[in-house]
């Protein structure tokens, strides 16, 4: 029972990064109908920013602050750089350019930092907590991971509702010709959003690499689970994306802890495969038209 | 020309190109001859699967896991001619494609690449999680041996390139008729209106379904031939990067035209080693020279796909026309693929009636 109470708590943690992976593409899917495959390889850039600013100034939350910076600043340079372009040509090539990112980003990643696996500082103490005698399998720092995602969702969840530019966010992703005709800057808008994927993958990042250490491919299986978390939740939902992580991180965690650890991927691909074939665009999708 | 005719004698041009060059070149570059095989007979799947049907496969690495892993485990066994060994593992592949694409055949655009993408990374540790099977980590062995008639000194790599070329050139035929038969037509249409090709009274499941099982197939082929070049099978030989390597090849080529899928895996076979042969030839320390090449290999996908938005077949034809004047004009919109090639272009607006009801 300690047991299965240690490998649930420790899922929710797991299920909290797939869960900020997953959002950032919720984010851009809605923004651009695109597919971000860089986004696992800015959050490892960005990690690596953290490390060496946290080497450079003995502070963990200059290196933290840093790297949401540097993800929100990656993301809007890619959109601008290299996705903008893309704009009318056949939707694969924005996928293409995206994986060109990717490898372009690990391979800088290569050069200025080094193959090698870096360790990355915890902000809090990585010691399991305990209640009485009983260890619960998480840490203060895994506590502070799950606070750091569920924070950064609800402030953006309570920008888009409530904000003006939540609401021209909403209206360019809705319809991007009646946004633009009713006075929104469309592109800048896109920017922002990809802006804000970047600092979920920043933040994603940072609170994934104590535990995984950080090297230029350290965030590629995180970022296909969190891929599979938005693809479960649905591609269009943000509360899909949450409900997708938590779900993989809870189940992934009790398949590594009771079977098999080389079994977590099948039976992610097992679960993915249940839920499409019941909802094929995954659990929280709206009743969809089709176009004739 | 008849078409079939026209098809065979490229083929039988581009053998003999091959053998000549094979003789021709060190053991090094044979081995390069062969691997541009290899990636060309499992990009000209994804040209099938993809740029014909237009379902996106991020796992065709799966794949060629299963080809490569039947191959070695035949050849372990039963210890069967490699010819023979090379039809079972294109027939086990086909079965494995027929079960994806059934269980694909209702997925869409981002799900099915979520999907497929999910299958690649997750059928390599089934290697890991049977290792009295499969060999584990190490994974299993495979003897692949010159035959006698060639004599004892002739280069193992030489006769490697001939063989994955043979089969290269044999599927890049059989697919071109097939593109070119009913079935293919099927595909397009199922592709480019899946509505307009049920109306017409094509099953449109079935369509999708044979695109997977030749898809399969060609790169189970691909994974045979890996193997028997590499003389080993590993999970870590099928990543997520080679299933990537394989639909950028595609799309770099120009999705949808088999010439492209030459192209294609041309780029991304040579382009690292050419790049990796500069770097260290100016001397770069084997850190940064090991990875230039990758960093260079993502500035070509990215400025190929921003200047070839069609790719390199579509920019070809493009330069071919615009020399030869405006007579070619029809033929570059034949050959070249239509703007809308995944089906979620048709879902992106039926998907905003969706927000409306969430938002």
């Amino acid at each position: 029972m300690v047991e299965f109470l240690q490998f649930t708590l420790s899922g929710v943690v797991f299920g909290m990064i797939y869960a900020a992976i997953a959002l950032s593409l919720v984010l851009i899917w809605r923004g651009t109908r695109l597919l971000n495959f860089a986004q696992g390889g800015m959050a490892m850039l960005t990690t690596y920013v953290a490390i060496e600013v946290i080497y450079h100034t003995h502070s963990y939350w200059a290196g933290f602050v840093v790297a949401l910076a540097a993800g929100l600043l990656l993301g809007a340079a890619s959109e601008l750089t290299v996705i903008r372009p893309t704009a009318g040509k056949p939707e694969l090539n924005s996928v293409i350019v995206t994986i060109g990112l990717l490898i372009l980003l690990e391979g800088l990643a290569g050069i200025f930092f080094g193959a090698q696996y870096r360790s990355f500082p915890a902000a809090f103490s990585v010691t399991g907590l305990k209640v009485g005698s009983t260890p619960l399998g998480v840490s203060r720092f895994d506590v502070f991971t799950v606070a750091a995602v569920l924070a950064t969702t609800l402030i953006l969840a309570v920008t888009f509702r409530y904000t003006t530019a939540g609401l021209r966010m909403r209206a360019a992703a809705f319809n991007a010709t009646i946004a633009r005709l009713s006075g929104i800057r469309v592109a800048r808008v896109l920017t922002v959003g990809w802006a804000l994927a970047g600092l979920l993958g920043a933040l994603a990042g940072v609170l994934v690499s104590p535990s995984t250490f950080l090297y230029p491919n350290s965030m590629d299986a995180i970022f296909v689970l969190g891929f599979t978390a938005a693809v479960i939740g649905g591609l269009d939902s943000p509360v899909g994306a949450v409900v997708g992580g938590l779900l993989l991180g809870i189940v992934l965690n009790y398949v590594a802890g009771y079977l098999n650890s080389n079994l977590t991927s099948l039976v992610a691909l097992g679960i993915l495969v249940a839920v499409l074939m019941i909802r094929p665009n995954g659990l929280f999708a709206g009743a969809r038209l089709r176009r004739v | 020309m008849q078409t079939l005719p026209r098809r065979l004698a490229v083929a039988i041009i581009v053998a003999v190109v091959v053998v000549f060059l094979s003789i021709k070149l060190n053991a090094f570059r044979d081995y390069q001859i062969a691997e541009i095989a290899v990636e060309v007979t499992a990009v000209a799947g994804i040209t099938v699967l993809t740029g014909l049907s237009g379902q996106i496969s991020l796992g065709n690495a799966a794949f060629m896991a299963i080809g490569a892993y039947t191959t070695a485990l035949v050849l372990l066994h039963l210890n069967w001619p490699f010819y023979l060994v090379l039809v079972i593992a294109a027939a086990v592949t086909a079965v494995a494609g027929a079960i994806v694409g059934i269980a694909a055949a209702r997925l869409h655009g981002p799900y099915l690449a979520g999907a497929t993408l999910l299958l690649g990374v997750a059928l390599p540790s089934v290697a890991l999680a049977y290792p009295g099977i499969f060999g584990g980590e190490q994974g299993l062995n495979v003897t692949f041996t010159t035959p006698a008639f060639l004599g004892v000194n002739f280069p193992p790599t030489r006769w490697q390139a001939w063989v994955t070329a043979a089969v290269a050139l044999i599927v890049l035929v059989l697919l071109a008729n097939l593109t070119h038969s009913r079935i293919g037509r099927n595909w397009r249409a199922v592709r480019d209106n899946e509505v307009a090709a049920a109306l017409d009274g094509i099953n449109v499941a079935a369509a999708r379904v044979r695109a997977f099982v030749v898809s399969a197939a060609s790169a189970g082929l691909a994974g045979a031939l890996l193997a028997i070049i590499t003389g080993t099978v590993a999970p870590g030989g099928f990543t997520l990067t080679l299933s990537i390597a394989l639909l950028t090849a595609a799309v770099i080529g120009g999705l949808g035209s088999l010439p492209g899928a030459l192209w294609g895996s041309l780029v991304i076979v040579l382009v690292p080693t050419y790049v990796t042969d500069v770097a260290t030839s100016h001397g770069l320390s084997s850190t940064v020279g090991a990875n230039i090449p990758v960093a260079a290999y993502g500035v070509v996908l990215i400025l190929v796909m921003l200047v070839f938005p069609h790719g390199i077949q579509g920019g070809l034809l493009r330069l071919i026309s615009a020399f030869l004047g405006t007579n070619q004009k029809s033929r570059t919109g034949r050959t070249a693929p239509p703007p809308h090639v995944t089906p979620s272009a048709d879902q992106a607006p039926a998907s905003q009636h969706e927000k409306e009801g969430s938002s």
